[in-house]
């Protein structure tokens, strides 16, 4: 049995036919898309290394059915810059070294991104570090993912007061 | 701006101002937009997905499989067991030096530890593999399981760490010890750790005749190739292996392991390229780990706090049937000033996977126990813990008695506890509390690994329009190697960063040995170091010897390599550029080739070691247990910093593993089956980003002209050690309680 | 992962009826399920996919302050939403307590209620568990037991609930509305987790096809806003599982307690609702003494699984503290760390 689901990745349209609901969305991601940004660090929502937007949120892709998610929008590493422009939130963890061997590094961005679409925390360090706590990092790049976040925060906050004057 | 300058032969000087400078690294943006190609993230044509059956017993044999249900599983394409595996050239037993690892490679049915393969199904996609594997459904005949400490008979073994006697002494230890003042004694425990990577073990194999293409995460590719070239029977140069990426390996991909190998082999037996990902739980077996250790140490001091006598006995862990026996005890040789040190060695063989070095090898479990033995140590004394390591501060090594090739740790001492604000800390425990009414504590613990370098090659190139070339199979495991030998590369060459192409991380460019040890940048930069004076040696023979060349004749005075000119070194305005050289030569390029290892005498003659001073407040709720590591501050000295940007986050991560030591992580093993009961992310903890609000590195400056040509120590793994033991100490020091089983539970804080 | 059918139902009804079928479970978020079934701790034949369900994720406020919370409303949805927070402050720190930010995004309320146990034998599908194969024997006890019960657990079997969001709820008298095949049902919050007993597979009341469709807290539970919190003490500073949690709410009238609620997690099967600790505080002045022997009489009947009598003691010291906490008054803002012993730590050495 198949099963056909539409789905906007990254801003386009795929009209898939799924041979297996056990695809979830981040192996069809990796495996059927060749959209290999999203990592496989637990495959358990446990490391949140395969982080995507999912419908502007924040989820671990990896528990994710693909079939369940029929007419969903997802934005994955892939679709975050704006061509050669780096999202201030990809410059900033290039600037305070928020990384090292980056295997992590796309799903923290994508939470960060989807963290400071949440509008829960600010630009209170400790409500970032709460935050961003859904993915781990074993090369122990905290403190420079925290400063990048918090960076991009401000200069976010700054851009939208720009646009609202 | 400031120049460097290095010797360079007898003549010849290259300035460059790369080295030093806090660049970001040059493959950020490859990884901030998900570009960076891990080895799991490649897909050649007609690939199929293997995926591992693993044991769920510690010991005995596979009875049977349910072959039928698995193949019947649509989508499946071949399942590997002992019956059908392709055939090897080497016993995956055969051990030929104490570093080749024995395999479990489907030789045969036993099982020797859990999570060990039993077999391998192939299939169309990813999820018909997985489900192929779990219908398998072994039977297994099972035997008791030997685990823990106490689990096995405990015997000696001939050798510990890499290759040291298991037992050292100087001195008279039981003479000490009679004669001290005071004398401590304590047992210290620490438990099984898995490496852990974010990045499972990946490889993407694909057989093309005999020739093999692997993309795979390799701290050590030229080693792999040997390796795997043993096993196949094949050249190791018919074997390519990329590895631009690890997605970190803290050790675990340090040797080849056999997971790899069954999917080399997995490729082999169905003839289409494969590719094989361990699932997070496959981490727990065959990829190796930290194993317990539990480590008695006695000391003695004298009525001013000198240490009389130093002695410590550890017992560790091996497999059943491999030999690997981390060293605890060993770094009591070389870090406090003490007339009489024993250290020994004992070990028992449990039914687990054979552990392997892992970030801080020895280091890490010894001195998280050395560190709070000091503590115990200087309380007992009545001295501030800062102080009795000033007043036992060694100035030779004490187990060798030679000079250090370099040594500030006093600076760190001084700079970081100027920085943490030490000075105020009440000497008793359960002193501090903050506002809330936590517990606060200050520990301090000193750090300390060996200045190391093995052996590694690489290859310079000048071409005619000025850029370098510099190639050397270098590998990134997240420590920065792209970013720190391109500077390297470029004031090696007298040229600017951005022209220099650097390539690494692939096994057809010169063998760069292996990463680990925290000796890669110094190696692999000694390597490149050399390969750059070559190039200038011959650039500046082509252009002295030249009688149209601004600098004819030069030979005696030498040439100034800087900016891509060469330049008289007596009158820097007569110079001239590389390709003006190369053109006049009619060359389109030069290259030479430079090599990195160990300076035997100077080795010889001095000890080398990196050093820091790390300082730790933790807060501890008095009613409830909970510990929160509120502030880390280090203080490193390790030789020449190339990129203190990268640097800094190294010792942030070994600092943060310092506190996963002494507060989180470890493996929990049912004592009855001997089975992981946390083979996951879930519930194995590391820390989470909340769990580090504040982490502060100083970098120490330090000059070592002995330890190598660019006087570069390693900075990978000395910030655990310190770390760890500072953080323990802290927690006595916030509730007054000694906990000495690692990492510390909380509910011992419930008094 | 098994091969499974897949179904979508369009309606309530529908999804009761395939629902209804031997072999089916119920996907909703998926962050429990789609995990268990990859580790092969769950093997359902079935998906009934009732996540597009309409209908089922509103926040909807009843007459008289009563809110309904629809099964499939996100976790993280409910614990910022301004008004719920407001009004049920426990259990939106509960919430927002729970699992990583990523996993809230996704689980669904009915989903949080019906999560299954952490209990790494059960887990191990090499493991005997009673809860996967009924009938096994409990291969957790006598093995790693620091997670493990000290209320409410039988020889069958000593798992805990693993969830924050019901601990609260416990605590606040929700109740679960049901469909089924028979109909539609409401259950007591308290009464839909069942102990083990000798039938650990069973952990709640739902029978085959039953759906939670929502939760209702009464207005009453409103009542506590002013004094309510929810405490958890874990292994790390977030992203962990309780050891042992409580959820405390308080009522004061003429500076007496008029009402006292308290819930622990992380102690037996189910949320566990510690009535004679309430009853110990009702009409009293709060003090030090009384929250003491309020703790001793909710862990009155505990006893160790194996090496976990800490526990006993630690829960005793967590609702001493949870009381303490309520009875100053909820804060303004959810802390930046919810229902961690260092939510509030501000800083600044006091030298004893």
């Amino acid at each position: 049995m198949t099963h056909s689901i539409t789905l906007t990745i990254n801003g386009a349209r795929h009209d898939l036919t799924l041979d297996d609901p056990r695809v979830t969305l981040l192996d069809l991601l990796r495996e059927r898309l060749d959209l290999t940004g999203s990592k496989k660090g637990c495959d358990r929502g446990q490391c949140g290394a395969c982080t995507i937007l999912l419908d502007g949120r924040r989820q671990n892709a990896c528990l994710a059915l693909a079939v369940s998610h029929d007419g969903a929008d997802i934005l994955t590493i892939e679709g975050v810059a704006q061509g050669d422009v780096l999202h201030p939130v990809q410059a900033a963890f290039i600037a305070h070294d928020g990384f090292q061997c980056g295997f992590c590094t796309p799903g923290q961005i994508m939470s960060a991104i989807g963290l400071i679409g949440e509008g829960q925390a600010g630009t209170d360090p400790e409500r970032i570090r709460e935050g961003m706590s859904g993915n781990l990092c074993r090369c122990g790049a905290y403190a420079g993912i925290t400063a990048a976040v918090l960076d991009a925060s401000v200069q976010l906050e700054q851009a939208d007061r720009r646009d609202a004057a | 701006m400031s120049d460097t300058i290095f010797p360079a032969g007898p003549v010849h000087l290259r300035q460059g101002s790369s080295i030093g400078q806090p660049l970001t690294r040059r493959d950020g943006v490859l990884k901030v937009t998900g570009q960076a190609d891990f080895a799991a993230d490649h897909h050649p044509d007609g690939m199929l997905y293997a995926v591992i059956a693993h044991s769920r017993i510690a010991r005995g044999r596979v009875v049977s499989l349910d072959l039928d249900a698995a193949r019947a599983h649509p989508g499946v394409v071949a399942v590997m067991t002992p019956k059908n595996r392709p055939a090897l050239a080497l016993d995956p037993d055969a051990k030929f030096h104490p570093f080749m690892f024995r395999m479990d490679l489907l030789q045969n049915d036993r099982v020797r530890y859990p999570h060990q393969a039993i077999a391998v199904v192939i299939a169309e996609t990813f999820e018909a593999a997985t489900e192929g594997a779990a219908l398998l459904a072994p039977h297994y005949e099972s035997e008791p399981a030997r685990v823990g400490l106490d689990g096995a008979e405990v015997f000696v073994p001939a050798t510990v760490g890499v290759g040291n006697p298991s037992r050292t002494e100087i001195g008279d230890v039981i003479a000490g010890l009679a004669q001290a003042a005071h004398r401590i004694e304590a047992v210290y425990e620490t438990d099984t750790q898995y490496h852990n990577p974010m990045e499972p073990h990946a490889i993407v194999a694909h057989w093309d005749g005999d020739k093999l293409h692997i993309d795979t995460p390799s701290q050590g590719m030229a080693m792999a190739q040997g390796r795997i070239g043993g096993l196949f029977g094949i050249s190791p140069e018919n074997i390519h292996i990329r590895s631009p990426f690890l997605g970190g390996g803290f050790g675990s991909k340090g040797m080849f392991s056999g997971p790899m190998v069954l999917g080399i082999l997995a490729a082999r037996l169905v003839g289409r390229p494969v590719k094989l990902v361990l699932k997070r739980e496959q981490m727990y077996g065959p990829v190796g780990h930290r194993a317990p250790s539990r480590q008695t140490i006695r000391m003695g001091a004298d009525r001013e706090g000198r240490l009389t006598a130093i002695e410590v006995h550890a017992r560790t862990a091996s497999s059943t049937f491999d030999d690997f026996f981390e060293a605890p005890a060993d770094v009591a040789h070389t870090l406090y000033a003490c007339p009489a040190i024993a250290t020994s060695h004992e070990a028992v063989r449990l039914d687990t996977g054979t552990p392997l070095f892992m970030r801080a090898p020895g280091e890490a479990p010894g001195s998280i126990a050395l560190e709070s033995a000091i503590d115990e140590m200087a309380l007992a004394c009545g001295i501030d813990p800062l102080a009795f390591r000033l007043i036992n501060y060694a100035e030779f090594e004490p187990i060798s008695g030679r000079p250090f090739s370099s040594k500030a740790l006093r600076e760190c001492y001084d700079q970081g506890a100027a920085r943490f604000g030490w000075a105020d800390r009440p000497m008793a425990a359960r002193q501090m509390r903050d506002a809330d009414g936590m517990l606060v504590g200050w520990g301090m613990g000193t750090a300390t690994f060996p200045a190391l370098m093995f052996a590694a090659k690489a290859r310079a190139v000048l071409r005619r329009d000025g850029h370098g070339v510099m190639e050397t199979g270098a590998h990134d495991m997240g420590q920065g190697a792209w970013t720190a030998f391109a500077q390297i590369a470029a004031d090696s060459l007298g040229l600017d960063l951005g022209a220099i192409e650097f390539k690494a991380g692939s096994s057809d460019l010169p063998d760069a040995g292996i990463a680990g040890g925290s000796a890669h940048t110094a190696t692999v930069g000694a390597a490149i170091h050399d390969a750059g004076a070559g190039v200038i040696a011959k650039l500046a023979d082509l252009a002295m010897a030249d009688p149209r060349s601004l600098l004819h004749g030069a030979g005696n005075v030498g040439v100034i390599a800087r900016n891509g000119r060469l330049h008289r070194r007596d009158d820097e305005s007569r110079s001239e550029s590389y390709g003006e050289i190369l053109a006049r030569a009619g060359l389109d390029a030069i290259d030479a080739t430079g090599s990195g290892t160990m300076d035997p005498a100077a080795q010889q003659h001095y000890a080398m070691h990196a050093h820091g001073a790390v300082f730790a407040e933790v807060k501890v709720d008095p009613m409830l247990g909970q510990i929160r590591v509120t502030r880390l501050v280090g203080a490193f000295a390790a030789g020449r910093i190339i990129n203190p940007h990268l640097v800094r986050s190294q010792y942030y991560g070994g600092m943060i593993w310092g506190a996963s030591f002494t507060l989180h992580e470890h493996a929990i093993i049912d004592r009855r089956s001997g089975r992981p009961l946390n083979a996951d992310l879930g519930e194995y903890h590391i820390p989470v980003n909340a769990d580090i609000p504040s982490i502060e590195a100083i970098l120490v400056d330090e000059h070592d002209p002995f330890v190598n040509a660019l006087g570069i120590k390693g900075v990978g793994e000395i910030a655990i050690t310190g770390t760890a033991g500072a953080i323990a100490n802290a927690v006595w020091h916030a509730t007054g309680i000694r906990v000495r089983q690692f990492p510390i539970a909380l509910e011992r804080m419930l008094g | 992962m098994n091969r499974f059918d897949y179904v979508r139902p369009a309606t309530i009804a529908e999804a009761v009826k395939a629902g209804s079928l031997p072999g089916s479970a119920y996907l909703a978020g998926g962050t429990n399920l789609v995990d268990l079934m990859k580790i092969g701790a769950m093997r359902p034949e079935r998906l009934v996919d009732v996540s597009h369900l309409p209908g089922l994720g509103a926040i909807e406020w009843l007459e008289g302050g009563a809110v309904r919370i629809g099964a499939l409303v996100r976790n993280a949805d409910l614990a910022h939403d301004a008004a719920f927070a407001r009004s049920f402050p426990a259990v939106a720190e509960a919430l927002l307590s729970g699992a990583s930010p990523q996993l809230r995004n996704a689980a669904t309320v009915g989903g949080n209620l019906l999560q299954r146990t952490r209990c790494a034998y059960f887990q191990d599908v090499a493991a005997s568990c009673g809860k996967r194969t009924p009938g096994a024997a409990c291969e957790a006890i006598g093995g790693d037991t620091r997670l493990a019960a000290v209320l409410g657990w039988s020889e069958r079997c000593i798992a805990t609930n693993p969830s924050d969001f019901c601990v609260p709820l416990a605590a606040l008298d929700a109740v679960v509305e049901i469909h089924g095949p028979a109909g539609a049902r409401s259950v007591a919050f308290d009464a839909f987790h069942v102990l083990p007993g000798d039938d650990p597979a069973r952990e709640t009341v739902l029978s085959a096809g039953e759906l939670v469709t929502s939760i209702v807290l009464p207005a009453e539970a409103a009542g506590f806003s002013g004094h309510s919190r929810y405490l958890k003490v874990r292994d790390r500073t977030s992203y962990a599982f309780a050891l042992v949690s409580a959820a405390v709410g308080l009522r004061f009238e003429h500076g007496r307690i008029a009402e006292a609620r308290i819930a622990l997690g992380g102690v037996a099967a189910k949320p566990w609702r510690a009535r004679a600790a309430e009853e110990i505080l009702a009409g009293a002045h709060l003090s030090d003494a009384l929250c003491g022997v309020a703790a001793e009489a909710a862990l009155a009947e505990a006893t160790p699984s194996g090496d976990n009598a800490f526990k006993i003691g630690l829960a005793q010291r967590i609702i001493v503290r949870a009381l303490a906490m309520a009875a100053a008054g909820t804060p303004q803002h959810l802390p930046a760390l919810p229902a961690s012993p260092f939510a509030s730590a501000t800083g600044g050495l006091v030298y004893v």
